[in-house]
């Protein structure tokens, strides 16, 4: 195996006086769609969140293609070339469609020119209600517009928290037609509970319980695993 | 009619003052939610060293130029010292920002005296116009274009750059802001800066308006600032400006008709304003509540 993109060592986190994550192993392939799965209150977010360093780690290491993370200002950590989609799609609901777009371009270049193109493209939405304010936009929308706001700079790593949250099932197939186009331009961190979407788009995956990271793999020893599917996921 | 006029002009120029005073406390308070009582001692700050370097360089625009530059050093100094620790603790920010509003005022006797000061108007701007009945300062037309002034770059700014964009966006969800590569520290000091510098070049321009300057002016109009930011919406620019001019308005002509109301004009407008439209007379929602 290659040396990976993202790397995290024996990652401790703690949010007040709770300990999140606890010796967290976790490791992410160029290229790859790396899937974090695992029930609610498994730590799935705070992975996410403490490699963006807006939880960080009280000991251990991130790294970032070789380079140690750990401890560095999450406004650094973005310009490392890691884009971000929290769960609750983080939209300025004052911004419109394209105010939020424009905040989030770390450079006015050709070549994010073309990106924000290319989003507007696969989500044409956005260029419909361009003028909108973000927070009059429908879920799918916000979804949309949060995923593509977080590809518009060059993006090595993006990390998507939950996109099919809260979505109808028509509007899930739009997420996952645009992340599997996404995935041909940059490797993806995906955080799911819902496996339908998880199993149509992951390569790999972790699961995660109560903090620890138990188990990873492929998506195929996990789909032919009824076992490991029924003890940390539920399904079955 | 003239005295009418005469008593709108006047009004409206004293609303632009209070807009002066105001429009830094819109960015601090009402953009960044942080309860600065300390923002009249800048403003009394920026009264005494713009008269200060009026004074000693002889020359007025220089005067405005050290008192911005005065409220930009203490505006740093604020932020990183007093306010930084504080945020997003209301309780904390009041105590600490009145107790540093008491330090600023006291500092301002030991450094230019215990005594009131004269603030000269600049030659350029004493005297009136004539037109028909209808008398104009020439300050306060001054005073009038300047708040204007300030009103469009300001409103220009928050609305339409990109730095005005990432200030609101860090406003209302500040870890997102940052994942998307921007240093919020960095812009908030920026913010709280510009806020005290603008503070301060409300006291500079206000100085010669009212002749003479003391240590405590910064305890009565602070409060005046906050009334005004609250009136006009929080975080909204024309919101301010409105209240600025309302209040100022309402003080000039109860002033002259009914001047028994005039001491508390500005809380019955307040008042009604937050019976009727408890978000502020312009509401940026979403900024207010945060």
């Amino acid at each position: 195996m290659t040396q990976p993109l993202l790397k995290l060592e024996k990652v401790n986190t703690y949010i007040e006086q709770f300990h999140i994550l606890q010796d967290v192993n976790f490791e992410v392939q160029k290229g790859e769609l790396t899937l974090l799965l695992g029930r609610n209150g498994a730590g799935k977010t705070t992975t996410l969140r403490t490699i963006m360093g807006l939880n960080p780690a009280a000991s251990g290491h991130v790294h970032m293609k070789d380079e140690d993370i750990t401890g560095t200002p999450t406004y650094k950590i973005a310009k490392k070339g890691i884009g971000y989609v929290p769960e609750d799609q983080g939209i300025f609901y004052e911004l419109t469609v394209g105010e939020n777009m424009r905040v989030a371009m770390m450079h006015e270049d050709d070549a994010t020119k073309e990106r924000l193109e290319w989003s507007l493209e696969l989500f044409p939405d956005l260029k419909k209600f361009w003028k909108k304010p973000g927070g009059q936009l429908s879920g799918g929308q916000k979804q949309m517009l949060s995923i593509a706001r977080a590809f518009v700079n060059e993006t090595d790593l993006l990390l998507i928290d939950e996109p099919s949250k809260g979505l109808a099932p028509v509007v899930i197939e739009k997420v996952i037609e645009a992340i599997e186009k996404i995935k041909d331009h940059t490797t993806v961190v995906l955080v799911e509970q819902n496996f339908y979407m998880a199993n149509r788009l992951g390569d790999r995956f972790y699961i995660l319980d109560d903090g620890l990271s138990v188990h990873d793999g492929y998506m195929k020893e996990l789909n032919e695993n009824e076992e490991l599917k029924r003890k940390y996921l539920g399904i079955g | 009619m003239e005295l009418f006029i005469n008593l709108a002009i006047n009004g409206i120029a004293m609303g632009m003052l209070i807009f002066l005073i105001a429009s830094g406390l819109t960015l601090i308070f009402g953009l960044m939610s942080v309860l600065n009582f300390a923002h009249g001692g800048l403003f009394a700050w920026g009264a005494y060293s713009g008269v200060f370097f009026y004074v000693l360089l002889d020359n007025f625009w220089l005067g405005l130029l050290g008192a911005i530059v005065t409220g930009l050093l203490l505006g740093w100094l604020t932020e990183v010292l007093i306010v930084r620790p504080v945020y997003g603790n209301h309780i904390r920010q009041i105590l600490i920002t009145l107790g540093f509003m008491l330090v600023l005022t006291e500092m301002l006797k030991v450094v230019f005296g215990p005594n009131i000061i004269n603030a000269p108007t600049p030659e350029m701007f004493q005297g009136s116009w004539m037109i028909g009945d209808i008398t104009i300062i020439k300050y306060r037309a001054f005073i009038i274009a300047v708040g204007l002034i300030l009103f469009i770059v300001m409103y220009s700014v928050l609305k339409y750059s990109k730095i005005g964009l990432i200030v609101r966006a860090g406003v209302m969800n500040k870890d997102m802001i940052q994942a998307l590569g921007v240093n919020i520290k960095l812009v908030f000091v920026l913010v709280f800066m510009v806020g005290s510098a603008l503070a301060a070049l409300g006291g500079a321009l206000f100085a010669p308006s009212s002749g003479a300057i003391y240590a405590e002016m910064g305890l009565e109009f602070g409060i005046f600032a906050f009334i005004v930011v609250i009136i006009g919406g929080m975080g909204s620019i024309p919101g301010s400006l409105l209240a600025a001019l309302l209040v100022g308005l309402a003080n000039t002509f109860t002033a002259y008709y009914m001047p028994i109301l005039s001491m508390v004009v500005t809380m019955i407008i307040m008042l009604i304003v937050l019976i009727f439209r408890p978000q502020g007379l312009f509401n940026v929602s979403g900024v207010s509540n945060k």
